[in-house]
């Protein structure tokens, strides 16, 4: 349950967020389940509490408050803005009984598109100040690193794009990773229709396998056919440039220390340079608002297996001393979201939340 | 007194009683065929008949101190299944397979790693997820999420969901296959590796129910029957 304390701290941190020059936004509990299910996947259902409107459908109670804040921004908002918000979130719990279904969060979004480096760092600065009462230990990362390092390996538009679509799936990015290195051999059917492929044409091959059931048809199976014919022959991704990918999801140091590894790493992998100009402006932000990159734990792999959209900075800021509380905010960039949601205009964004009820457990 | 939970009817609560019987623990219904009621010789245990679907529920609450249902049913419908019950013994007969399948057309699927490329060319092309018919969600879901498969949908069919694929309301199923003649019949195939689980019935023991001294005391003397 919500104690009145909790609410008493949610607006403490709400008149802050004001303060520092935020719109205050309301978004609905009851969230048409569509958007969330289109954006996360099924996955979803696991965590968020569904239930049925009559009339409306599917619904789902807020699981978090970015969605529904970007979707406000890209149908009314003006550029640039900074929104804050503070309400109950629902997470359904599948395995720790001890954690909370309900919750306060109180976050500050930033849509600019001017500079992203600033914007990164009075978001984080601003957090840090809310949650300074306990000392917290920051952790930092940057899943733009990985992406631009994907963006740049020297294959097929194609096999790119899977990589891209699976940054937040380290199993199934992995595999891929194997796959597209030539380090899992390919299964004896594959190589039969890989060969069958190379004398008969793809429409002969799917009409003798019986009749064409369901949606997907004939011509989708055949698009399929041919693009797999020419991953068969497309060279492996080399060992050199999967190290660079190996090394980036390994590398655990602080903001100021990964600045020249990601510079060596982009000579075997040029399109790392920008990534690394990136990180390098947004060090000098953070430290012209006080924050030591020296100090700041940094890992670009981090938050990667979180239920996210983040694609550029995230952040973690933590309670020292108490490994069994959740982060007590957290935040990061997520461009793409709001390119998704804004049906084909998008702006660069950049936010946080705090957790007032974890604050009063301290 | 020791509570036994048995499904009450059909070939399963049959083989139930054969198997039981086989090591010495007679179990019969009382009454008449449609009383659900029953008793056990050779053993101070209070036989409940219930349905196998219902089986689970019993033993998370821990209302039956043992209780036959299939592997399915319990990693289905309990969350953190291995948390509230164990397996005491496979029971050797209710096989079924949970198993992903696809159209037999589709030669370019025969992998979960080209069932989560189709997903992404299929959202691509129709503007939506690849839908996936089944009645067993948090298995299947939890399956795909280990699998790192994504852009699909899981769609509810409590019945002829081989059907679904000819009447366009799933591109694919995950479903019990015992035979896998009803899969062929509707132009579908398994995926190499889309068995989500091997079920067959089994013995469960509830971790929540009262084990006081008499209840363990039989649980004993079952074990030694069982080894």
């Amino acid at each position: 349950m919500i104690s009145a304390e909790d609410r008493a701290r949610a607006a403490d941190l709400l008149a802050r967020f004001r303060a520092a020059g935020a719109q205050m936004v309301e978004t609905p509990i009851l969230q048409p389940a569509g958007a969330l299910l289109d954006l996360y996947g099924e996955d979803i259902r696991a965590r968020a509490f569904t239930t049925q409107d009559p009339l409306a459908g599917e619904m789902m109670l807020r699981p978090d408050f970015t969605v529904p804040v970007v979707q406000a921004h890209m149908e009314n908002g003006a550029e640039p803005a900074r929104y804050c918000y503070a309400g109950e979130v629902f997470r359904r719990q599948e395995v720790d009984e001890g954690r909370p279904r309900e919750y306060l969060q109180v976050g500050y979004e930033a849509f600019d598109r001017d500079d992203p480096a600033g914007a990164d760092a009075e978001v984080f600065d601003l957090l840090s100040q809310a949650v300074s009462a306990a000392a917290p230990v920051a952790a930092t990362g940057d899943l733009g690193v990985l992406i631009a390092a994907v963006d740049a390996l020297t294959t097929s538009d194609r096999r790119r794009a899977a990589l891209r679509r699976h940054i937040w799936r380290p199993t199934r990015f992995r595999r891929l990773i194997d796959r597209f290195t030539g380090t899992t051999p390919t299964p004896a059917t594959r190589a039969t229709l890989l060969a069958q492929l190379a004398d008969t044409p793809a429409e002969t091959l799917i009409a003798a396998a019986g009749p064409a059931v369901g949606l997907r048809d004939r011509a989708e199976i055949a698009a399929r056919l041919n693009a797999l014919a020419e991953d068969a022959a497309t060279e492996p991704i080399t060992r050199t440039e999967a190290d660079v990918i190996d090394s980036l999801l390994s590398l655990d140091t602080t903001m100021t220390l990964a600045i020249p590894p990601l510079r060596d790493m982009g000579v075997d992998l040029p399109g790392l340079g920008p990534a690394a100009d990136r990180l390098e402006a947004r060090a000098e932000a953070l430290a012209r608002r006080g924050h030591d990159p020296a100090a700041l734990s940094f890992a670009p792999a981090r938050g990667r297996t979180a239920m996210e959209y983040y694609d550029g900075f995230v952040f973690t800021l933590s309670a020292p001393g108490r490994p069994d509380l959740p982060p007590l905010a957290t935040g990061g960039r997520y461009d793409a979201l709001t390119a998704v949601l804004g049906r084909g205009r998008s702006i660069p964004a950049v936010g946080g939340v705090v957790r007032p009820g974890l604050l009063g457990r301290l | 007194m020791l509570r036994l939970g048995v499904p009450s009817k059909g070939r399963l609560m049959d083989k139930t009683f054969d198997w039981f019987g086989k090591r010495g623990l007679t179990l019969t219904r009382s009454g008449s065929d449609r009383e659900y009621a029953g008793h056990v010789e050779g053993a101070d245990i209070a036989l409940v008949m219930l349905s196998a679907g219902e089986i689970p529920r019993e033993l998370a609450a821990g209302r039956i101190h043992l209780g036959v249902t299939g592997s399915d049913l319990v990693r289905e419908r309990l969350t953190r299944w291995d948390t509230r019950v164990k397996a005491l013994a496979p029971m050797g007969f209710g096989h079924a397979d949970l198993i992903l399948a696809v159209p037999k057309v589709w030669i370019d699927v025969d992998t979960l790693d080209d069932l989560d490329a189709a997903c992404a060319q299929f959202r691509a092309t129709h503007g939506h997820r690849l839908r996936i018919a089944t009645k067993y969600h948090r298995l299947v879901r939890d399956f795909l999420r280990q699998n790192g498969v994504a852009d699909y949908q899981l769609v509810d069919s409590q019945g002829a969901t081989e059907g679904t694929v000819l009447n366009h309301t799933a591109e694919a199923i995950a479903d019990i296959t015992s035979t896998g003649e009803t899969m062929r019949a509707n132009h579908l195939k398994v995926l190499d590796d889309g068995l989500i689980h091997a079920s067959q019935a089994t013995l469960f023991r509830a971790l929540d129910a009262p084990w006081d001294k008499a209840a363990k005391a039989v649980l004993e003397d079952l074990r030694e029957r069982l080894a």
